[in-house]
């Protein structure tokens, strides 16, 4: 008897946790950001429940390099969450037309960004849009202002002035002069060719012309950066090679580097490690008085999962993510990810200030490999991870790999036939 | 009447007691493996699943972008089984051999040391292994210089010449107490008259070891043998948790585990395509099938064994 009271009150809490949970709605989002779990907890989660009472926000994120794997999988599966943040380009694309991401052009906020902004997730022609633009990153170096002052030299405008600064570091011998590892790959290619290269492809223009065809890898403008890649290698640290990202990272944060070739995503994460003063350089030109080019990339967007059972709920997070609100808590809680949003936000991080200031100065451009071009097998993007961690190491030329990549792209891709 | 009384009575109980293990092993083994099989047999076109036949196995081995890879991967496997085959094998006989010496003092000791690193996560040995040889945290270089051989050091998980061969040595040490667990049981279980009698014919020491200890363990070595074989073949992990899915430097370290995995699930901006994946494990199966039948016929079956 006893027992059977005991088991039905047990019962009965449950029915009444049960109900008072159902009463908020939880969004469940989905990000390979888990560096920013912190961020999304004690700031952007309490602002957007505090505006809006009745939906409860949940981030889980999962290790960036499984994320579209993971995420792939929980789809097909049916257990992903609400919210789903995107990855620029074609992967979200196929997420869209796999029917797992809904359409949100007509969301609201969607007025606040530009064609631009907006092309990193919407399809070929640009009439549907399926993510919220949310945040952009911008290539550079950050130096070691310290050990650029106690070396005695100037931040390199051109790029022979680069190399002069480099040797000089070198010469110096109390700084590794630049901290990247071939190791992982990625960073030759993001940090490296991707960094340096909008300023021999000329940005945006030479991007498009080799979408439309009218370049090829093999041309001049493809290749020169894969040139200045090899130049690197004696620059880089003892055993390189092995150098993972992580070590780059601690390499340049310990102060035993001098520069480090960057992405703006690092601003956040150096700040807390670094016990000296940054400072940071957009890819020096060719020649002095030359236009600067940056790759300002579309890198996170946020969209909704078709399957989602709260899609009111949802749209109404989407419509907070485009707001200015969001923006300014985005931009300021994570210094180094700038939003697309036209609406003005200041940045009050120095050293993120300094990135974002140079949208004025240069042509803004995004990678050159993510748009299209990474559709077919062999996939050009990793192609040219593995392109740039051989140049760099000297087991191929630049010529060579300008000739393996076009002949790769070429043997699915139309255009470039 | 008396017929009916001796007809066995169907014995339920060894359905019942089969069942459990059969319907997870059939949940979870047999029906993924038969259904990747099928699945290598369809595409995708336009968000539907078409039955294309062979074609995919045709792309597989035809087409030169993926067959590279594929050969490339395969290379790589065979060179990882043949250190493994080389290395693991004859150090973990000859560490069953001493240790099963009777005079040998804190056996037990040993034992369990060269054991341990077998039930560790590949995922720790994998980053530990790439801590030790690291070129800038490492111990490694640093060891190396104590004793005067820094010239020797190289960034070798990073070199596309030994990166492969490093992580075979680090599987190897893993793993090495494998084969010597099972060759020292078959060790212990050779009967003392037989070793008697042959010392009385002056047979002892090393000869002992060669001319009757090693005959009488070699069906143990079959195994072990196997054993590594499928074991390799079927390796990912080690090669996913210190190089990551792309096995660099260019490619080295491929194996068919992670070329399956790159392809299955995808990679960065290249899109997972589960009928390839599914193609490249059907292969994958069909390589250990063949390989453990040549076995099976072809060696085992010839083997000789003693009875005592």
């Amino acid at each position: 008897m006893k027992k059977t009271t005991v088991i039905a009150t047990m019962l009965a809490s449950t029915i009444i946790a049960g109900t008072a949970a159902a009463e908020d709605v939880t969004l469940t989002i989905e990000s390979w950001r888990n560096d920013d779990l912190a961020i999304w907890q004690n700031d952007i989660i309490p602002a957007f429940e505090a505006a809006h009472p009745g939906i409860k926000l949940k981030f889980t994120p999962s290790a960036p390099a499984e994320y579209n794997a993971v995420l792939n999988s929980k789809l097909d599966a049916g257990s992903a969450g609400d919210i789903i943040t995107c990855r620029p380009f074609d992967a979200s694309q196929a997420l869209y037309e796999a029917g797992h991401l809904a359409e949100i052009s007509d969301l609201d906020g969607m007025a606040n960004f530009s064609s631009v902004a907006k092309s990193g997730w919407s399809t070929d022609d640009a009439t549907v849009q399926y993510c919220v633009p949310m945040a952009s990153v911008i290539h550079g170096f950050i130096y070691n202002k310290e050990a650029f002052a106690e070396v005695g030299v100037e931040v390199p405008k051109t790029e022979a002035e680069f190399f002069a600064v480099l040797e000089k570091i070198k010469e110096d011998g109390n700084y590794i002069p630049m901290a990247m590892g071939t190791n992982d790959q990625w960073e030759a290619a993001t940090m490296g060719y991707n960094n340096i290269g909008p300023n021999y492809w000329k940005g945006e223009e030479g991007r498009l012309a080799l979408i439309a065809g009218e370049q090829k890898l093999t041309d001049e403008a493809w290749i020169a950066p894969y040139r200045q890649l090899a130049k690197w290698a004696p620059y880089l640290g003892d055993g390189y090679e092995a150098q993972t990202y992580p070590d780059s990272q601690n390499i340049f944060t310990l102060g035993r580097a001098a520069i480090y070739p960057a992405g703006s995503w690092e601003v956040s994460g150096f700040n807390g490690l670094a016990d000296f003063e940054m400072g940071a350089f957009y890819p020096p030109v060719q020649k002095a008085g030359d236009t600067c080019y940056i790759s300002d990339h579309t890198d996170i967007g946020i969209g909704m999962n078709a399957a989602t059972p709260n899609p009111e709920a949802a749209k109404t997070f989407l419509n907070w993510v485009a707001s200015s609100e969001f923006s300014t808590i985005f931009a300021n809680a994570l210094p180094g990810f700038f939003p697309l949003s036209s609406a003005p936000v200041t940045v009050e991080d120095p050293l993120a200030e300094e990135f974002i200031s140079w949208r004025g100065e240069c042509e803004s451009s995004i990678r050159s490999t993510y748009q299209i071009l990474s559709r077919g097998t062999p996939n050009l993007e990793n192609d040219t991870w593995n392109a740039s961690a051989a140049v760099i190491k000297g087991s191929e030329t630049p010529e060579e790999a300008g000739k393996r990549l076009q002949e790769g792209l070429a043997s699915w891709y139309a255009p470039q036939q | 009447m008396a017929e009916q009384q001796t007809k066995p009575k169907f014995r339920w109980h060894i359905l019942v007691f089969l069942a459990p293990a059969v319907l997870v092993y059939t949940a979870v083994m047999i029906y993924p493996l038969f259904n990747t099989l099928r699945l290598s047999l369809f595409t995708e076109v336009d968000q539907t699943r078409i039955f294309v036949g062979l074609q995919n196995f045709r792309t597989l081995f035809g087409d030169a972008i993926w067959s590279t890879q594929f050969w490339n991967a395969l290379g790589n496997n065979f060179w990882f089984f043949l250190v493994h085959m080389l290395v693991q094998n004859p150090i973990g006989v000859a560490l069953a051999a001493i240790l099963s010496h009777p005079k040998l003092r804190f056996a037990g000791f040993y034992r369990s040391a060269i054991f341990i690193p077998t039930i560790l996560s590949f995922v720790i040995v994998g980053f530990a292994w790439k801590l030790i040889l690291s070129p800038i945290w490492g111990i490694a270089p640093g060891l190396l210089d104590a004793v005067g051989l820094k010239s020797l050091y190289a960034p070798w998980l990073g070199k596309e010449a030994y990166a492969l061969t490093t992580l075979s040595l680090v599987s190897v040490w893993q793993f090495v107490g494998i084969p010597m667990m099972l060759i020292y049981a078959a060790l212990l279980s050779i009967p003392d008259e037989i070793l008697e009698s042959a010392e009385v014919d002056g047979i002892t020491g090393l000869a002992a070891f060669w001319k009757i200890k090693l005959p009488l363990i070699l069906p143990s070595i079959g195994i072990i043998s196997i054993l590594t074989f499928v074991a390799n073949f079927n390796a990912f992990d080690l090669i996913y948790a210190a190089q990551g899915a792309l096995a660099g430097p260019d490619f080295s370290t491929d194996i068919l585990g992670t070329f399956m995995y790159r392809t299955f699930f995808g990679f960065q901006l290249q899109l997972g395509d589960p009928h390839m994946g599914s193609t490249i494990a059907s292969a994958m199966f069909a390589i250990i099938l063949i390989g453990v039948c040549l076995y099976l016929f072809g060696i085992q079956s010839r083997m000789r064994r003693y009875q005592f």
